[in-house]
């Protein structure tokens, strides 16, 4: 049943026939309730058709995506996955976009993590001046940084290099971390960290045996953010990565956008689509898993 | 005891404060810094030029030209995005049927929102390739679906078109931000009690006037959240252009991050870069200002 429309006058003889009868209120317009379900399918359909089409796309041959986009291929030509991950060289972006993010977000978590926790449960001097520089990083549009960054990591010669990108990533996203986590430690209860030092728990193994576990909701959903916004970083990898040889060391987003450039000139698309597949579907197939987490860490991101 | 304290306290504290400093306290410092040289970056030597390069930068009709078009974002990508997003949500939560049993989203609401969501998890770089490919004159979906529904009349060369190109690229904003906004107002509206909405059907309340006069007041902070967010989406465009335009045709899609990053790292004008990056902060600011400026109401307390 999925056409029931309320309109004013039918809803309020609904509110009366209840009482009376038992019949569900289905008449009325339903032509405002087909029009809203076109709606949403229409947009379910917007969604996913181009990622479909992208899919069907690299098992095509490069004449056939030319000429006939809205056709299907005429066979399944793996070889074209294959041309992506070693001729494109997808296979190699990919595997140091893996190093980058395991590294990064590791090290954004643990950092941001310690920062919060003390912030978040220690008073001392000087404590909320550097909450508070953290936390004004998060009203910087990054591309104010960009120039002097550049030079920063330049000068310590960590340009175009896995690590430089790392430590880059880390500290971009330690404001929104220390941010989210303080007040996720400030909720812990006090009795708790009260009780353990009293036990003789020094404050280290307090931090990792005790709160560590307890904050564990609150650093999934920041951990989704983070290792979202770190595999799917642009701007910095675009920036950072460059100099001699830095291709060897390109992450997949910067990887795939060269060569959607680069294929347009060779022409050979199916492998541009083949790259972009490869590229799309181990995170679409991780949030088909894990959406209920996905869709709360980051929405629970948007409203602190 | 307290001497162990405050050594815990430096161990915890100094290193994640030195790499933020290092490289995001000192970048944002410098920027200010550079602003004010017209340094070429390939040479250490600069000159002070005080604030010449922000004169420039008001003659300047190619960032007047991005700025336009930032505002042009501005001006529809929220809206269109919130509307879009409040419409499907509430369509999902409280569009379905409603009969004793109370009111809930329509059937299928938990598919929808998964599947609205996808462009939310993918990276920019995927989204901008894609619909690179989506609009190309004769491979691409676009114009493909308009021939095979025998509208081919209406086939173009999308991205080519100097009138039609940066539409297209706004249409690719609103669809890959629609689904987060969706989920989100979802959320917010899971948390309105049921019994509201059972009070306003019984009342003869339609479903506009349900959406409009409950579930949006009730949702205000969020929907003001979105909307500042939105605003600094708009005003940084940079990477969905760059992949699918490259700011073509003619710079009729250029935005203002695409000018800053060609500026400094095409140009090597790295001091009038940094200036324009200055321009940014103070204009997300105002912007982000305003936004909170012109979206307050009164809370509405449940």
């Amino acid at each position: 049943m999925t056409t029931t429309a309320a309109p004013p006058v039918d809803a309020v003889a609904d509110g009366r026939r209840r009482d009376v009868g038992d019949r569900p209120p289905q008449r009325g317009s339903g032509l405002v309730d087909a029009f809203s379900h076109v709606f949403l399918l229409g947009w379910a359909l917007l969604t996913t058709f181009p990622l479909l089409w992208a899919v069907v796309s690299s098992f095509k041959t490069d004449e056939e995506i030319l000429t006939r986009p809205w056709s299907p291929p005429t066979a399944l030509r793996w070889d074209n996955w294959v041309r992506a991950w070693h001729t494109a060289h997808i296979g190699r972006y990919f595997v140091n976009s893996v190093i980058v993010v395991c590294g990064s977000l590791t090290l954004t978590m643990l950092l941001g993590a310690m920062a919060a926790y003390v912030l978040a449960r220690y008073p001392f001097r000087g404590n909320r001046v550097i909450y508070y520089a953290f936390v004004g990083g998060m009203m910087f549009p990054v591309f104010l940084a960009l120039v002097p960054l550049f030079f920063v990591v330049k000068n310590l010669g960590l340009l175009g290099t896995l690590p430089g990108l790392m430590l880059v990533y880390t500290a971009y996203s330690l404001p929104f971390t220390v941010f989210f986590l303080t007040a996720v430690f400030r909720a812990l209860p006090l009795a708790v960290s009260e009780a353990a030092l009293v036990d003789g728990c020094g404050h280290y193994r307090l931090f990792f045996r005790v709160m560590l576990p307890m904050a564990r909701p609150g650093l999934v959903s920041v951990g989704i953010f983070n290792f979202l916004s770190h595999w799917n970083q642009y701007i910095l990898p675009i920036v950072l990565m460059q100099g001699r040889d830095a291709e060897h060391r390109w992450v997949l987003a910067q990887g795939l956008t060269a060569l959607a450039v680069n294929e347009g000139y060779a022409g050979d698309y199916s492998g541009l689509f083949a790259g972009m597949v490869i590229a799309m579907l181990p995170v679409l197939a991780a949030y088909a898993v894990f959406h209920r987490q996905v869709q709360s860490g980051l929405t629970a991101g948007q409203l602190k | 005891m307290r001497h162990g304290k405050r050594l815990f306290i430096a161990t915890f504290l100094v290193p994640p404060l030195a790499l933020y400093a290092l490289f995001v306290i000192s970048p944002y410092v410098q920027a200010f810094q550079i602003s004010t040289t017209d340094w070429g970056g390939l040479s250490p030597e600069y000159h002070v030029v005080g604030l010449a390069n922000f004169t420039r930068l008001l003659h300047d009709h190619y960032v007047w030209n991005a700025l336009r078009n930032n505002a042009i974002l501005l001006a529809v990508l929220p809206v269109v995005t919130i509307v879009l997003g409040l419409f499907f949500a509430s369509m999902l939560s409280v569009g379905g049927r409603r009969d004793r049993a109370g009111v809930r989203g329509v059937r299928g609401a938990p598919l929808y929102r998964l599947v609205y969501f996808f462009p939310q998890v993918l990276s920019v770089s995927i989204i901008g390739v894609l619909w690179k490919e989506m609009y190309a004159p004769d491979s691409g979906l676009v114009n493909g679906a308009l021939r095979a529904v025998g509208l081919g009349g209406l086939a173009r060369p999308w991205l080519g078109d100097p009138a039609l190109a940066y539409w297209c690229v706004v249409a690719v904003m609103v669809w890959s931000n629609v689904g987060f906004y969706v989920v989100l107002f979802g959320a917010g509206m899971q948390a309105v009690p049921r019994d509201i909405y059972e009070a306003a059907l019984l009342d003869g309340a339609g479903r506009a006037t349900t959406l409009l006069r409950i579930t949006v007041p009730l949702l205000w902070d969020t929907v003001q959240v979105a909307w500042v967010y939105l605003a600094i989406v708009a005003l940084d465009g940079f990477a969905l252009v760059q992949i699918i335009t490259d700011g073509g045709p003619g710079l009729r899609t250029d935005v203002i991050g695409l000018r800053l990053y060609s500026t400094a790292f095409g140009d090597a004008k790295f001091g009038y870069a940094s200036a324009i990056g200055v321009a940014m902060l103070f204009l997300t600011l105002s912007i982000a200002v305003l936004a909170l400026r012109a979206t307050r109401r009164e809370r509405v307390e449940l």
